[in-house]
């Protein structure tokens, strides 16, 4: 088991956002977040990467428990990464310079070390025209891209990506599935909140219908969308597909 | 797009304008640019022309003259206020990096969000509230005259230091309310992103946030800077012959106020090209913001 998540709580003062979710995540799957909004996702996915507390239950990753409180939060941040809906590129720096200064702060490497490296990525992307562009000069698909290439630069063993279409122009959605699609292909394990159904249903290997903060159903997405077991999920996937 | 409607302007409409690169449209906002700047220069003339003739021709004007505008004392104490000046300056020069410094220390004590850091913080909030809530001129008395009333050895009862020392205490309150709205400024997503990232807190900040935020701010913590250029002139208070107190010795010494006249123009000098720029910068960002 690459990520086990047990009976995970979560509360915002009196909004309980995470009613005891469990989650395993096997190494190189898929696992498809959907469900409406404000049902959790982005909650979950926080506390996985650490960005929140968790209030109770546990998160283990390769059979380390990162919910510890004496655990050290940065060396498992850098074992996770983490893709946002808004790319949260930063605006002051061209797109090497983000792809670098991570590796480059907490390996202590020259950029001229690294360089070969966030270069490849670039390539692999099909970005390797855009390294001097600054964020604003960018197309928002090739922001996303940018960001998954900064998060991949950490070398995570684990990829968590919140929505991350869902703020894009409807024609440039593809290019960033196809880069899931792509890591897919080669492995990753990833964890994926969303809201682009036929993509979850192509390409998951595990879909979880979250609920007012509790995983109501999960399943292999054909089972979960051709045949969903609880009503709730049936009314939602009724809504939008 | 100009281009463009130039080319469709009928050939008669004027080969002058064409030979001249300009369209119709620019020739006539030329013009009207041309007539408005006359009015302008015109209005202005008469204003002038009327305070140049109806203020001699008030009771006190002979007086007033010879007090604040007397050509010899200006000419006497010119050059002696403009070397006084030179004190504002230094003094000026070694209190901004200290400011921007100390600011930037107390606007990252404010900033602070971990339990164990919470004193600091706390420090960080009274010490502005102290320092905002108090005139400067009351701090530099306090601290000026205060602590080298301590007794101590020189160089240490110096109204120099202790006179700047207020000043930088001063002023980093407000400069750290200025680094803390840029600080603020900075949308949480960017920190998220960066701790997600595996970057310590001091690398989110030093990398992420503090090159945004002091970007964003420069133009506001200028004007305090300008504003410290003239109160410097407080430290005479407690001592040191600066331009305001070398003004005043002449005032006693000639009876009269055309040295304060001499120094408000040096400080008129320095500040009126420092505001402009100022200015500009925050009219620069402002349109890059847009
Ligand atoms: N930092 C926070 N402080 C307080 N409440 C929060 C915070 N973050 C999320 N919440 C609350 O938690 C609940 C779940 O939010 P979350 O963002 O996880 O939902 P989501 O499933 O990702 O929704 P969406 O599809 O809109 O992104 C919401 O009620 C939200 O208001
Ligand atoms: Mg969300």
């Amino acid at each position: 088991m690459k990520l086990e998540i047990i009976d995970l709580w979560k509360k915002f003062g009196a909004n309980v956002v995470c009613k005891g979710i469990d989650l395993a995540v096997n190494e190189g799957e898929m696992v498809c977040l959907i469900g409406a909004s404000g049902s959790g996702k982005s909650t979950l996915l926080r506390c996985i990467n650490l960005l929140e507390p968790v209030d109770d239950g546990r998160i283990l990753l390769d059979g380390l428990e990162i919910t510890d409180p004496e655990q050290d939060p940065q060396p498992i941040r850098q074992r996770i990464g983490m893709v946002f809906q808004s790319y949260n590129l930063f605006p002051h720096m061209n797109a090497l310079e983000n792809v670098l200064l991570a590796p480059r702060r907490i390996t202590g490497r020259s950029r001229a070390e690294l360089r070969p490296m966030a270069e490849a990525l670039f390539e692999r992307f099909n970005l390797a025209d855009r390294m001097g562009h600054y964020p604003d000069q960018m197309s928002g698909g090739q922001q996303q891209r940018v960001a998954i290439i900064r998060a991949l630069a950490m070398k995570p063993e684990v990829m968590l990506f919140d929505e991350v279409t869902s703020a894009l122009d409807p024609e440039l959605v593809g290019e960033v599935l196809d880069v899931l699609r792509q890591l897919k292909a080669e492995g990753m394990t990833m964890i994926l909140a969303t809201h682009e159904m036929g993509f979850a249903r192509e390409v998951a290997d595990k879909v979880c219908f979250l609920d007012a903060g509790r995983i109501l159903e999960e399943g292999p997405p054909e089972q979960l969308f051709e045949r969903p077991r609880e009503p709730r999920t049936a009314e939602f996937l009724s809504r939008v597909l | 797009m100009g281009a463009s409607e130039r080319q469709a302007a009928p050939a008669g409409s004027g080969a002058a304008g064409r030979e001249s690169g300009l369209s119709r449209r620019e020739r006539r906002e030329r013009r009207e640019r041309r007539r408005s700047m006359l009015i302008a220069a015109a209005s202005t003339a008469i204003a002038i022309a009327a305070i140049v003739i109806l203020v001699p021709m008030t009771p006190g004007w002979e007086k007033v003259q010879k007090a604040f505008f007397n050509e010899a004392v200006f000419v006497k104490t010119f050059p002696k206020l403009l070397e006084a000046f030179w004190l504002d300056v230094a003094m000026f020069l070694w209190c901004a990096p200290l400011i921007a410094v100390w600011g930037l220390v107390l606007a990252l004590m404010r900033d602070a969000r971990s339990p164990a850091l919470y004193p600091l913080k706390l420090f960080a909030i009274l010490y502005s509230d102290l320092f905002r809530g108090v005139p400067v001129i009351l701090v530099i008395y306090l601290i000026g005259f205060g602590i080298p009333g301590l007794g101590l050895p020189r160089p240490w009862n110096s109204p120099y230091i202790w006179g700047t020392v207020a000043l930088v205490l001063s002023y980093s309150a407000y400069v750290a309310e200025v680094y803390r709205a840029g600080i603020e400024s900075i949308h949480e997503s960017q920190r998220a992103a960066a701790v997600s990232l595996g970057l310590s807190h001091g690398d989110m900040m030093r990398f992420v946030v503090l090159p945004q935020a002091i970007r964003r701010v420069i133009p506001a913590a200028m004007n305090n800077l300008i504003s410290l250029q003239k109160d410097v002139a407080l430290v005479s208070f407690i001592g040191p012959v600066e331009i305001f107190r070398q003004a005043g010795v002449y005032k006693s010494l000639y009876a009269n106020f055309t040295p304060y006249v001499g120094a408000a123009l040096i400080f008129l000098v320095v500040t009126v090209p420092a505001t402009r720029a100022v200015d500009r910068m925050i009219a620069r960002q402002q349109r890059r913001q847009s």
